[in-house]
């Protein structure tokens, strides 16, 4: 009779979320974007990502079982690096880079650290920036959409950068990713469907995204024209890894922070450290750059953001 | 002389200066991109360690105490001046890339490290082959971090292509490419180390 009645600690509900659960969905939330790389890249897309989630997964796998910790393969975080990380690249990198990246992003980015939940990088992120550091001819070659014979192009970020004039890009080709970029950034529709589901599910909140998207729009609205409150903020929105950035890597559980008023700092520092370095840094694009810096920061932010206990000083 | 032996030795992997003892890595990351400078700086660094540890050792019961490192740093940057102007009489080129951090070894932490722990306390002879494993174990550390840094960095070692159609890692021959190689290494060490033990 006595073992029938177990007494724990609250909480008492049970709801029927996971780890893997919360990963797959964001896996399948990341599908549309992959679809619409596809349609405007080519199958070349779809190859980079496979061999980037493939690698990735494997690398997971290997170096579990080499440590013999629990095997985090199934719970879907490798794949979704992979896909992140193949998301960041042009489609027509040789399919060795997506798979060096990979593994770098999984074994330095997130197994050194001691695997899940401790990373204190986004291992996608840490994975893109060591490709771009290494191999800077292939992360800044693309393509111009829907054209077999691989034409290369600029993104409208490095053209803005170098100084040309923005011909025919239209806001409405900027939404739908007609334009050169990575693989998975230029289609800010299917992004944004993909986003749209995890609010629905409630596994991202409103903080970060819309901190960070509001944040480098109105810095790039005030300092981005040739004279104050002049910026083309629609265009700094639309362009770029910013949506991808924003929803998908800027909310990672692991290396945000944990309160509300945190994620608030979290997103506008993003959007800060974006917009000035897409205005007066050296790359075209900082959207990597900043999440990575501002997830240096994120132990701080959690111990001056503390919630107080209730009913203490 | 087994004694000598083991204190020769431990500079080598038991103690070695870069990997365990941590000490010296603001050379060893800056110097580490191609193994010719490894090699250069090793050479120099194991000289001064060698010359500071017998000097040190034979005077250590005249200097007073309380002003003990001003005169530790005069006898090492004796020994770094002869190091630097012989380098820059007898190989200019290895002097030109080198740059800075030759006479920087005068503030090098291995080199003030060894004089304050062990020089000062031990004689001549056992200094002389503390400072020489020392110095050897901090050359070996240099070659075998700059050797992994040049072959990716740059698909070469020694100047010498050894893989073709290899598309070099830059990042490898940037500081965070030493960072990266020399926090493997580190852990890489401290695993042999447990399995040891």
């Amino acid at each position: 009779m006595i073992n029938n009645l177990i007494v724990s600690g609250s909480p008492h509900i049970h709801k029927p979320e996971s780890v893997a659960r919360i990963m797959w969905t964001v896996v399948i939330s990341l599908i549309p974007a992959l679809i619409a790389g596809v349609i405007i890249f080519g199958a070349n897309a779809l190859w980079v990502t496979l061999a980037a989630v493939t690698a990735a997964v494997l690398t997971e796998l290997i170096l579990g079982l080499c440590t013999r910790k629990k095997v985090t393969v199934f719970d879907g975080t490798a794949v979704i690096t992979g896909i992140l990380l193949a998301f960041n690249l042009p489609s027509e990198v040789p399919l060795w880079l997506p798979i060096v990246g990979a593994v770098f992003s999984i074994a330095i980015g997130k197994a050194v650290f001691g695997g899940l939940g401790q990373n204190i990088f986004n291992p996608a992120l840490v994975g893109r920036v060591f490709l771009m550091a290494s191999w800077p001819k292939y992360m800044t070659t693309f393509t111009l959409p829907f054209n077999l014979d691989a034409v290369t192009s600029a993104t409208p970020l490095a053209a803005l950068k170098e100084g040309k004039v923005l011909e025919h890009i239209s806001y409405l080709d900027l939404f739908l990713g007609k334009h050169g970029g990575c693989l998975g950034e230029v289609c800010i529709l299917a992004l944004l469907l993909g986003a749209a589901l995890l609010f629905i599910k409630r596994y991202i909140s409103w903080h970060i995204p819309f901190t960070y998207i509001l944040t480098t729009g109105v810095f790039v609205y005030i300092f981005g024209g040739d004279k104050l409150f002049s910026g083309d903020w629609l265009f700094h929105i639309l362009s770029g890894g910013l949506i991808l950035g924003a929803f998908f890597m800027a909310t990672d559980y692991v290396a945000t922070p944990l309160t509300a008023r945190g994620q608030l700092i979290f997103g506008v520092g993003c959007g800060l450290l974006t917009a000035v370095i897409r205005l007066w840094g050296g790359y075209p694009e900082g959207v990597s750059y900043a999440i990575l810096m501002m997830n240096a920061t994120t132990p701080f932010i959690d111990r001056y953001t503390k919630v107080r206990i209730y009913g203490t000083r | 002389m087994k004694n000598l032996i083991k204190e020769f030795t431990k500079g080598i992997i038991k103690e070695n200066p870069t990997f365990v003892l941590a000490l010296g890595l603001c050379p060893t990351l800056a110097v580490s991109v191609s193994v010719a400078n490894a090699i250069g700086m090793g050479i120099a660094a194991t000289f001064v360690l060698l010359g500071s540890s017998i000097i040190i050792s034979l005077v250590r019961d005249f200097i007073p105490d309380r002003i003990r490192i001003p005169c530790y740093i005069v006898i090492i940057a004796t020994f770094v001046t002869i190091a630097e102007l012989c380098m820059k009489a007898y190989s200019p080129a290895l002097d030109r890339s080198l740059g800075i951090y030759v006479p920087l070894i005068v503030v090098n932490c291995i080199v003030l490290g060894r004089a304050e722990a062990y020089a000062c306390k031990n004689n001549l002879s056992r200094s002389f082959f503390d400072g020489l494993g020392m110095g050897v174990g901090f050359t070996l550390a240099l070659i075998l971090i700059s050797a992994i840094r040049e072959f990716l960095g740059s698909g070469q070692l020694l100047g010498h292509t050894l893989v073709k159609g290899f598309e070099p890692v830059f990042v490898f021959g940037m500081p965070s490419g030493a960072l990266l190689v020399i926090g493997l290494l580190l852990g890489l060490f401290n695993l042999l180390k447990e399995k040891r033990t």
